[in-house]
């Protein structure tokens, strides 16, 4: 049976259209507004949950490590009993900055704020991770034998530091490399892996 | 392609309950060791969190006869059938896992939403709710463990064999350039702690460690362990835990088995 309901409605909603002239500019309103709109979710809104913080000092990568014999691990090395140091302390930066060496403004701040007062340079660390999450650099570096430049960039330089890691970023190189596929829940890496 | 090289664990413990005192010097290293938090009122011990727990059984006899034996019970780890452990079955989120690489139970303080469904399927009470934020008399927060992260309320944990003790043997190994351990690298906390050396851990599929040596577990019946000694609890579940126990005393190896008792008809 036909339907007499729908075929009144649609052609009364016809008949509306041919006398309203104002369809144009409605949608071409509408469309303007969609497009101001989205502008302002996807350039400013971001602007607002993020802020940028400047390091205590702004260290060059590119100029020390012209100058080291080592690399990346001059710096930055392996503790003997396999962990990671991570960002150097004080105490490896005086070896060379006792003085000033150079007349850089940053080079002779770093030497009077830190070095005479004996004070850590609180560096603000992108990557350093949450306290339910274990990385080890021992595996990564030793064992699999990543070059510091598969995660952390060229930054040996470059003058500034790649912002943040997220956990895509290792979980794409895990299921690549099918790492330790040893989870019965999900036939990948477990959690536990890097998660405990 | 598995990138996993050599052979599979199977970490796993022997309790001797014949060297067992009750101290609970376990407990103890165990609640230090993975930031288990304590409550100002700990009488109520059904609220109270402990990852290994040391219970009491008697054998139910009048003085002259009656004896008493000490159980420690931490996670037992069950294997159930390929890996498919009461626990890890149950969980919707993932968050506790079953890993085949290490035979270890892994419970993710991140992932639970603490539904609690592995502590109604986990016939050994191991798994613990959290229902407060943890919170440390003053200056204790600074004795936490840094290897183990604190949880919150509203989720499930349990013991994880100290996997984090692995993880630190392991970055120990890479950086001389074995993958292998030693068996004395990778200990638990409440193994260290005890001073009657009555728990011992190790590798189960590794002849050359003591507990695959004392386990003797069977391949063929589900782990079972060949030691007429040796038991593992609620066996006939078909949980295959990897925590054996051992005693001379028949009436304790009968403990370890119970099972549900029709009532006598009158």
């Amino acid at each position: 049976m036909e339907n007499p309901k729908a075929n009144i409605t649609s052609t009364a909603a016809g008949q509306h259209e041919k006398k309203d002239g104002a369809g144009g500019p409605i949608i071409l309103f509408f469309i303007l507004g969609l497009a101001a709109s989205l502008v302002v979710g996807w350039v400013f809104v971001p602007e607002t949950f993020y802020y940028t913080k400047e390091q205590p000092i702004d260290f060059s990568h590119a100029v020390h490590n012209e100058l080291v014999d080592n690399g990346c691990q001059s710096c930055h090395f392996f503790r003997a009993d396999g962990s990671y140091s991570g960002s150097p302390r004080l105490a490896q930066c005086i070896e060379c900055h006792q003085e000033a060496n150079s007349d850089d403004p940053n080079e002779i701040r770093f030497v009077e704020e830190y070095v005479k007062k004996g004070r850590e340079v609180p560096w603000l660390v992108y990557s350093r991770q949450p306290a339910c999450v274990f990385f080890s650099h021992a595996a990564h570096v030793k064992m699999a034998a990543i070059d510091c430049v598969t995660c952390h960039g060229p930054i040996g330089e470059s003058d500034s530091l790649r912002p943040y890691m997220k956990m895509d970023d290792c979980a794409e190189c895990h299921a690549q490399a099918k790492v330790s596929a040893g989870s019965v829940q999900t036939q990948k890496d477990g959690c536990l892996v890097c998660h405990h | 392609m598995d990138q996993h090289n050599g052979s599979n664990k199977k970490f796993g413990m022997v309790i001797d309950l014949d060297k067992c005192t009750g101290c609970g010097a376990c407990m103890v290293a165990c609640m230090a060791e993975n930031n288990v938090p304590v409550r100002e009122d700990e009488t109520n011990k059904m609220l109270s969190l402990h990852w290994m727990r040391v219970y009491r059984l008697t054998n139910g006899k009048p003085f002259p006869q009656s004896e008493e034996c000490f159980l420690p019970r931490p996670c037992q780890h069950c294997e159930g059938h390929h890996g498919h452990s009461p626990c890890v079955s149950v969980c919707p989120a993932t968050a506790t896992d079953y890993d085949m690489h290490t035979g270890i139970v892994s419970q993710i303080p991140t992932r639970c939403f603490g539904c609690r469904y592995c502590m109604a399927a986990c016939p050994y009470h191991v798994r613990q709710f959290n229902w407060w934020d943890p919170v440390w008399p003053d200056g204790m927060e600074r004795m936490l463990n840094p290897n183990v992260s604190v949880r919150m309320r509203g989720i499930v944990e349990k013991c994880s064999f100290c996997y984090h003790r692995y993880q630190i043997a392991k970055d120990k190994a890479y950086a001389e350039g074995r993958r292998e351990l030693q068996e004395g690298e990778y200990q638990t906390a409440c193994t260290q702690a005890c001073p009657a050396g009555a728990i011992l851990f190790g590798d189960l599929n590794n002849p050359k460690h003591a507990v695959a040596r004392i386990a003797q577990p069977d391949p063929a019946r589900e782990g079972k362990s060949r030691n007429p000694n040796a038991f593992r609890l609620l066996e006939r579940l078909g949980t295959n835990p990897k925590i054996y126990y051992l005693s001379t005393r028949e009436w304790v190896r009968k403990a370890g088995d119970t099972e549900v008792r029709k009532p006598e008809k009158a």
